[in-house]
């Protein structure tokens, strides 16, 4: 039996800040989160890439503050939830606070998929705010779907109303995706999530074997934009969905003028699987990293697909950017 | 009254952190290890210190309060505990010297303002990304001015413990402020990463500074003495990449690599810490004897 519903959760607006090096300005995230608003998504997340507090030399700094985004977008979104996404480790509690006073009702706490003790305080905070809270397990293609599903019962032990699996690295195959949310579904009593990344070319593929396997919220973006070669696209998985029984409350000619008209126009560079994109996921390497690559590359004169496989024997994770200029100055020093 | 030799101390907390310090102590020349306290009669670090030698109990801070042989007090228990600690070893005339991050004290970094509190009852050590940063920061600050001061500090998940992991935004607050206070930089921020890497990664901190003054020269100076001073008592502390200076931006890369005294050696962040205390611990107790009237050995 299909579920009643499949939450739509839009990254347009915080994983595609990433296809903007952050520098959407307040008045484009207005205009696109009204347009997300009208079709219909259920929530519409937003701010710099890497979350709350994220705004930095590590991560690149953003056009804009945290706060002046939340007010930008609360003062044109009348009807899908707010929501922001919180790294331990890099945003605060404070972040978290300031966000509610914008009116955000949801809140992911991201960790790395082995860390998720690290999110404990910050679920509690957000439960005690009033908000949703999502626990976020990032890089989870990093361990077998059974690890996957323990970690994801520590979120739901620590008060989370929702648990997602994240393929950072978009290294995931459908069937891959299958075990971990079958999995996770088993062994926890709340609503599961996923987040694909389309270094493979799999993110809408995954998103649809998501759900196949009992997912009811995915994450989509506005033209696939996001990290790396991007997020699932929203049009094309609400159109999927739709043409396979499941309802998502989003207008399709809405969702899809909006992308064009709206989204489309804004594009700094096409959003596609260029060869380094296509090397984050055979590699399985964090999809954030693929325009500091591209920077270290020129900088240090090596080619931007040897950083990024070095990056991936090293078993770097999320949030490890400094990596990039290390391992870029390290291979330019070899004869 | 006239102290001679060497310094009675005591540790209390036997942990990871407690013990491996005990390692430390016991090589210093100034530092006499008196009594390493902790509350579980058959814990593995008060057993380790016994086959030291090392006179040990489970009744907890009571007697090291009582011994007023005792002058410096290492308290590797957790924030919670040293709250209650810090008054109690203030008023029994000792010096804490606070491994944790309750930050009663002074925020002391060995290489940078130790002389400044000398006198003081009290010594909080920060973090250990702070003792692995802030020293870069202040170097680079006194060569060309720092307007913000951004570090990442990487460590292995098996180096984490439950006290950094339940408390991983007091632990970037803290080091932020250290950068500031310490560092002398105008702003500072402060990002913790773990990686689950297996084996496990040794520390690394990646240190950005944005400068007031482009003078290349100087700031690869400054920051080339600062690590040499910081090898001193960290022997594993390491420049990874040198200062890369791109406009007014500033980017140092430091690893930190253990002694392996009882934690292996990819926990630099933990050793790091344990090498500053004793560090501390040592200058503290050449400047008792000195007052005392005492003798220094040498």
């Amino acid at each position: 039996m299909l579920p009643e519903r499949i939450q739509i959760i839009d990254m347009t607006l915080r994983d595609g800040s990433h296809s903007f090096d952050h520098q959407y300005t307040p008045a484009q995230m207005a205009a696109i989160s009204k347009g997300l608003d009208e079709a219909g998504v259920d929530y519409i997340e937003i701010g710099h890439g890497d979350g709350l507090g994220a705004s930095s030399l590590q991560y690149g700094l953003s056009a804009a503050t945290d706060a002046e985004y939340l007010q930008a977008v609360s003062a044109v979104v009348e009807r899908a939830k707010i929501g922001v996404l919180l790294l331990p480790g890099i945003g605060l509690k404070e972040d978290l606070e300031m966000a509610k006073g914008y009116g955000v009702r949801a809140a992911k706490i991201a960790c790395l998929v082995t860390e998720v003790d690290i999110g404990q305080q910050h679920i509690e905070l957000a439960k005690s705010l009033g908000l949703e809270a999502i626990g976020f397990m990032m890089m989870s293609h990093l361990i077998e779907p059974e690890q996957v599903a323990i970690k994801a019962k520590l979120f739901a032990d620590y008060g989370a109303d929702i648990v997602y699996v994240v393929d950072s690295a978009g290294a995931l195959l459908p069937a891959d995706v299958k075990a971990r949310i079958t999995r996770t579904r088993e062994l926890v009593n709340i609503p599961v999530g996923f987040h694909a990344h389309n270094n493979l070319g799999c993110a809408v593929g995954n998103a649809l074997a998501a759900v196949e396997a009992g997912a009811t919220y995915i994450d989509v973006a506005l033209c696939g934009l996001g990290a790396g070669a991007g997020n699932a696209q929203s049009e094309a998985v609400v159109a999927a969905l739709m043409k396979m029984g499941y309802k998502t409350g989003v207008d399709l000619y809405k969702i899809s003028d909006v992308a064009q008209d709206i989204a489309r126009p804004m594009l700094r560079r096409p959003q596609e699987i260029d060869r380094a994109a296509l090397m984050l996921g055979y590699s399985g390497v964090y999809s954030s990293f693929l325009l500091h690559t591209y920077r270290a590359a020129e900088k240090f004169g090596v080619d931007a697909r040897d950083i990024l496989v070095e990056l991936g024997r090293r078993k770097t994770v999320g949030g490890q950017e400094d990596m990039i200029v290390d391992v870029a100055f390290e291979l330019s020093q070899k004869p | 009254m006239k102290l001679k030799g060497r310094i009675r101390v005591a540790i209390i907390g036997p942990g990871n952190i407690g013990t491996d310090l005990m390692y430390k102590v016991l090589r210093s020349k100034n530092l006499k290890l008196d009594l390493v306290a902790g509350v579980v009669e058959n814990s593995e670090g008060l057993a380790l210190a016994r086959k030291e030698g090392v006179p040990v109990t489970s009744g907890g801070i009571g007697p090291i309060l009582e011994n007023q042989e005792i002058k410096i007090v290492f308290d590797a228990t957790g924030a919670k505990a040293h709250f209650i600690h810090a008054p109690m070893l203030a008023a029994a005339g000792k010096i804490a010297i606070d491994l944790t991050p309750a930050a009663v004290g002074p925020y002391v970094v060995p290489a940078v303002n130790i002389e400044d509190h000398l006198n003081s009852p009290n010594i909080n050590l920060i973090t250990c990304g702070g003792q692995a940063t802030i020293p870069i920061v202040y170097a680079i600050n006194k060569a060309a001015g720092v307007l913000y001061a951004e570090i990442v500090a990487t460590i292995s998940s098996k180096s984490a413990g439950p006290g950094t992991r339940q408390n991983i935004d007091e632990f970037t607050k803290t080091t932020a402020a250290g950068l500031v206070k310490i560092g002398g930089a105008q702003r500072g921020k402060a990002i913790i990463i773990l990686n689950p890497a297996d084996p496990p990664i040794l520390m690394r901190n990646t240190i950005y500074t944005l400068v007031r003054e482009n003078s290349a020269a100087e700031i690869k100076k400054a920051v080339d003495d600062m690590v040499a001073l910081i090898q001193e008592y960290v022997p594993g502390y390491r420049l990874k990449m040198p200062p890369l200076i791109e406009g007014n931006k500033v980017t140092t890369m430091i690893e930190v690599k253990g002694a392996g005294d009882y934690l292996p050696e990819y926990s630099g962040n933990l050793d790091i810490i344990t090498a500053a205390a004793v560090s501390v611990a040592e200058k503290l107790a050449v400047n008792l004897l000195q007052q005392s009237g005492g003798e220094v050995v040498a």
